[in-house]
């Protein structure tokens, strides 16, 4: 954790002026808090992935493999919730945005940094009680929770709902945080169109977060009553209706798919600019089109919904609506494309995973108009097409994005260099990896085969097997990543102020930066990634 | 072609009257995603190439948009996938409408099985026999969480919910036995949760209906026809062995008669004909004869449709939409019926319409189509 102490006594930086366990557990800077989230999502990471390969090494054969039904279906619960609601919905913003927001404004710190530490203790509470609820007894119910399986099944779905509830305030006081941040802390010269478009991504998932969060909050909180209480609110048995949950629980967990993305989508932005070495290709309409996403996320929660029973013109308008958020995703693939034009393009590490985003983004957007299509969704719809669709636009592109920017920002973090010929092949294994993984998915989707399925007819194993395989490349290569960086902390090579030659504000502090971010105050007099001139920018 | 495209695809055979059209327009869809991806990654890499970085310090120009390649750039999707979704919309509507003539089964999901049973009559579990070349509407509904009736080779799902009814239809194009799963996650037991629809040719299946309503009353339920005996599928087996192992209330093998009958009894022990009367005279509630598909006007103004969606709320939610002129006295059913004999109380209902009811006995259901256009 103080992998810099040797070269720069002269000058603290944020992670050696106090080294204190206390100094750490109660700070009030933004980025060591960025750093606490980074850990605890890596661990949910870690603890996501081992649930995956004893899935995909359960799927090996038709039959049982490795462990019981009931197990299984606790398993794939699991893994769901923890990607999900620990990893990919905090990982980008609470890390990532936490560290660099307040660097790429020219802000000491974001608005509230006490509400910032106490998100880091109530998203750790909120995971401490999931994973209780998971050792305790495990629910079986996917992450879902549709009712009323989730108000009847025996396991232990409570804690777990109560532990996501808990996690859900994490998300709102982040996305708080940002928003006034963003509103009142900018640098002088900084106006609103030269916001740096991570920021700007950050600032539309904040939105969503902080509107949407609420319901999802209440429909967990309806489903615990009803397991508690027995209230009829979703169990048809006591006079509910089980599709009401299904409407309120997609009313945030589609917009939900945009608070993981958007993210990802501006961490793409930065590095596709740093290392094309160009301006952003279309900056308004980037910024304009999050807010497009932002905003018709709302209203395509019922595509979740098309063989539910939904009225056929209900389908119809939500079917046109998702193809909105394709027409949005677009626009932006076409610019980040666009702007490597006439770049000076440096294929580095956070580059190929970019390249990765693209290719994963637009396959999967590609394949999330095909089921937004009301007719093929029908014999898609719960298979593993779906399965194969939401990795590859929602967690392909967060990995990608995630892994991207940890290598962007990780000597700007930590001051150190990873070795780059490592980075490359556990790149190149973990893309790889990824199509082999989920490639044969959408293939056995349209065979027919439905997602949560512990047993499958035995002409869909080869399949199976394949997708495995590439699922050990993936964990592979993602043991490669955690060696070489844990090994970069300290033996790496120390890094310079600014390793790319990037013109992203956020380097124009110190790398690692001092505990105030900046010695004197920033003046941000270009417009953000302009590289018609070659000096590389002051650092204050 | 298709067939080509088919198996590129892996899809599974094409068994229903939509599936064909519903591949087609898969075909397309695909193809251009995966021609745009490999388009937009070959430009991507075209530029690493093109413009790759000579010097450390190398500066670029700067590259603003105009307006022509910003409309190109947004029409040029949206029209193309504004296409997709019109064709997909109507193939869909077409899936979602059920044809007049098309005969009904209900379907009762149930963890881990599913039960079809014919208006004639028979019942059975884990085999849903039907004719070709006739459309079959689905009546779906489950006992206790929700399903979702899924044939891949007619490209057909539906969710099965508990309390409620919903219907979708296929007509199988050729002869033969399709896999049935269940697509909604439900438990323990999901992936185990198959059946299988045999399609016989028409001779087939109305010799098949004679043997099942000619026979002994204890043959009556799933009885295998004679082509099924040669070469069993095994988990349609397996649901069959379920259910003979854990008999449960719901099986209803020693019942006599058509599920019109069936209903009849069901209405008499239930007392609902204490208040509703089945001849046209009004009492404490309306009158079930011809009720079916009648429109009434409701408390409070507005219309409903007296369809099964409408008497299965009824019977479940009594004050929900409570009809002009009646005291709101009803009590709910909500967990005193079960679902098969709301299927039997609702085609009881249907039969009383256009024929007196002591026709039923005797010459066999007088059965009305969906919605009797």
């Amino acid at each position: 954790m103080n992998p810099s102490t040797a070269g720069s006594l002269a000058e603290p930086d944020y992670l050696n002026h106090e080294t204190t366990v206390r100094s750490w557990l109660l700070t009030r800077d933004h980025k060591r808090i960025g750093v606490m989230f980074l850990v605890l999502v890596l661990f949910a990471l870690l603890l996501g992935g081992v649930f995956a390969m004893l899935l995909r090494i359960e799927l090996l054969t038709p039959g049982p493999t490795i462990m019981g039904p009931m197990t299984y279906n606790r398993v794939f619960t699991l893994h769901g919730v923890t990607m999900v609601w620990l990893f990919m919905i905090p990982a980008i913003p609470s890390a990532f945005g936490n560290f660099v927001l307040p660097l790429m404004l020219g802000a000491k710190e974001v608005a509230f940094p006490r509400l910032n530490l106490a998100s880091v203790y109530i998203y750790a509470a909120g995971a401490a009680l999931t994973l209780f609820g998971m050792v305790w007894s495990g629910a079986d119910t996917g992450w879902t929770f549709y009712t009323p399986y989730s108000t009847t099944s025996p396991t232990a779905v409570t804690p777990i709902l109560l532990g996501v509830f808990i996690i859900g305030f994490s998300t709102i006081i982040t996305g708080l945080n940002f928003i006034t941040t963003t509103h009142t802390l900018r640098a002088p010269g900084m106006h609103w169109s030269r916001i740096p478009l991570f920021v700007w991504a950050i600032y539309g998932t904040s939105v969503i977060q902080v509107v949407a969060t609420p319901v999802l909050a209440m429909v967990l909180v309806l489903v615990a009553l009803e397991r508690v209480a027995g209230v009829g609110i979703f169990d048809p048995s006591r006079g509910g209706d089980p599709v009401l949950f299904q409407h309120m629980f997609w009313f945030y967990s589609h917009p939900a798919v945009y608070i993981m993305v958007l993210p990802a989508m501006g961490v793409i932005t930065e590095v596709v600019c740093a290392f094309s070495r160009k301006n952003i290709f279309g900056y308004r309409m980037i910024a304009a089109s999050t807010f497009g996403i932002a905003f018709v996320g709302f209203f395509s929660w019922g595509h979740h919904m098309f063989v539910s029973g939904q009225s056929t013109f209900g389908s119809g308008i939500f079917g046109v609506l998702s193809m909105l958020v394709a027409i949005f995703t677009a626009i932006k693939i076409f610019n980040w494309v666009a702007t490597m034009y006439g770049g000076a393009i440096d294929l580095k590490v956070p580059l190929l995973y970019v390249l990765g985003f693209i290719f994963l983004l637009t396959f999967g957007g590609m394949t999330g108009v095909a089921v937004a299509t009301t007719s093929l969704d029908v014999h898609w719809h719960d298979t593993y097409f779906i399965v194969a669709h939401f990795h590859y636009i929602m967690v392909g592109s967060v990995l990608m994005a995630f892994l991207a920017a940890l290598h962007y920002w990780w000597p700007k973090m930590f001051g150190r260099l990873f070795p780059e010929r490592w980075a490359f092949v556990a790149a190149c294994t973990i893309i790889f990896g990824f199509i082999v993984t989920f490639l044969p998915q959408f293939l056995l989707g349209n065979m027919g085969m439905p997602r949560r399925y512990y047993q499958y007819p035995s002409e869909m194993q080869w399949l199976n097997v394949l997708s495995t395989a590439g699922a050990s490349l993936l964990a592979f290569g993602f043991g490669l990543i955690g060696i070489y960086l844990l090994w970069s902390l300290r033996y790496g090579k120390e890094s310079p102020a600014n390793p790319w030659g990037s013109r992203g504000y956020e380097w124009f502090s110190a790398s690692p930066p001092g505990p105030h971010n900046f010695r004197e105050p920033p003046r941000f007099e270009r417009e953000v990634h302009d590289y018609t001139v070659s000096e590389a920018p002051h650092v204050y | 072609m298709n067939e080509f495209f088919r198996q590129v695809l892996f899809l599974p055979e094409q068994a229903s009257t939509f599936a064909r059209d519903v591949d087609h327009l898969h075909y397309v869809i695909l193809s251009t995603a995966m021609f745009m991806a490999t388009l937009i990654f070959g430009v991507a890499g075209l530029f690493l190439i093109r413009y790759r970085r000579r010097s450390e310090s190398q500066a670029t120009r700067r590259v603003q948009t105009s307006l022509f390649w910003e409309v190109l750039f947004v029409g040029s999707p949206l029209s193309v996938f504004l296409a997709w979704f019109f064709i997909g919309y109507h193939d869909f509507v077409w899936m979602q409408t059920p044809p007049p003539e098309a005969m009904d089964v209900y379907v009762v999901a149930k963890q881990w099985m599913w039960k079809f049973t014919y208006p004639e009559g028979p019942n059975s579990i884990g085999v849903l026999r039907v004719p070709v070349g006739r459309p079959v509407r689905l009546l779906l509904t489950s006992r206790d969480v929700i399903h979702s009736f899924y044939v891949p080779a007619f490209r057909v799902k539906q969710d099965a919910l508990p309390g409620a009814y919903t219907q979708t239809w296929f007509e199988v194009t050729r002869p033969g036995r399709y896999r049935v799963m269940c697509a909604e996650y439900c438990g323990l037991k999901h992936s185990e949760m198959w059946a299988e629809v045999v399609a016989l040719s028409p001779e087939d299946y109305a010799a098949w209906l004679r043997e099942q309503s000619g026979g002994p009353v204890a043959l009556r339920d799933a009885t295998p026809g004679a082509p099924e005996r040669e070469e069993p599928l095994v988990p349609a087996r397996l649901a069959m062995e379920y259910s003979a192992e854990a008999p449960h209330g719901e099986l209803m093998t020693a019942e006599r008669g058509t599920l019109a009958e069936r209903g009849e009894r069901v209405a008499a022990e239930k007392g609902c004909l204490r208040c509703h009367t089945v001849d046209g005279t009004q009492h404490i509630g309306p009158t079930w004869w011809g009720l079916y598909r009648r429109e009434e006007r409701l408390e409070g103004g507005g219309t409903v449709v007296a369809d099964e969606a409408y008497l299965t709320e009824s019977m479940m939610k009594p004050q929900e939409k409570q009809v002009e002129g009646y005291a709101p006295v009803m009590p709910s059913y909500q967990g005193q019926l079960e679902a098969a004999e709301v299927a039997a109380l609702i085609e009881y209902i249907r039969t009383l319409r256009g024929a007196r009811r002591d026709g039923i006995g005797t010459g066999g259901p007088v059965y009305e189509p969906i919605d009797g256009r």
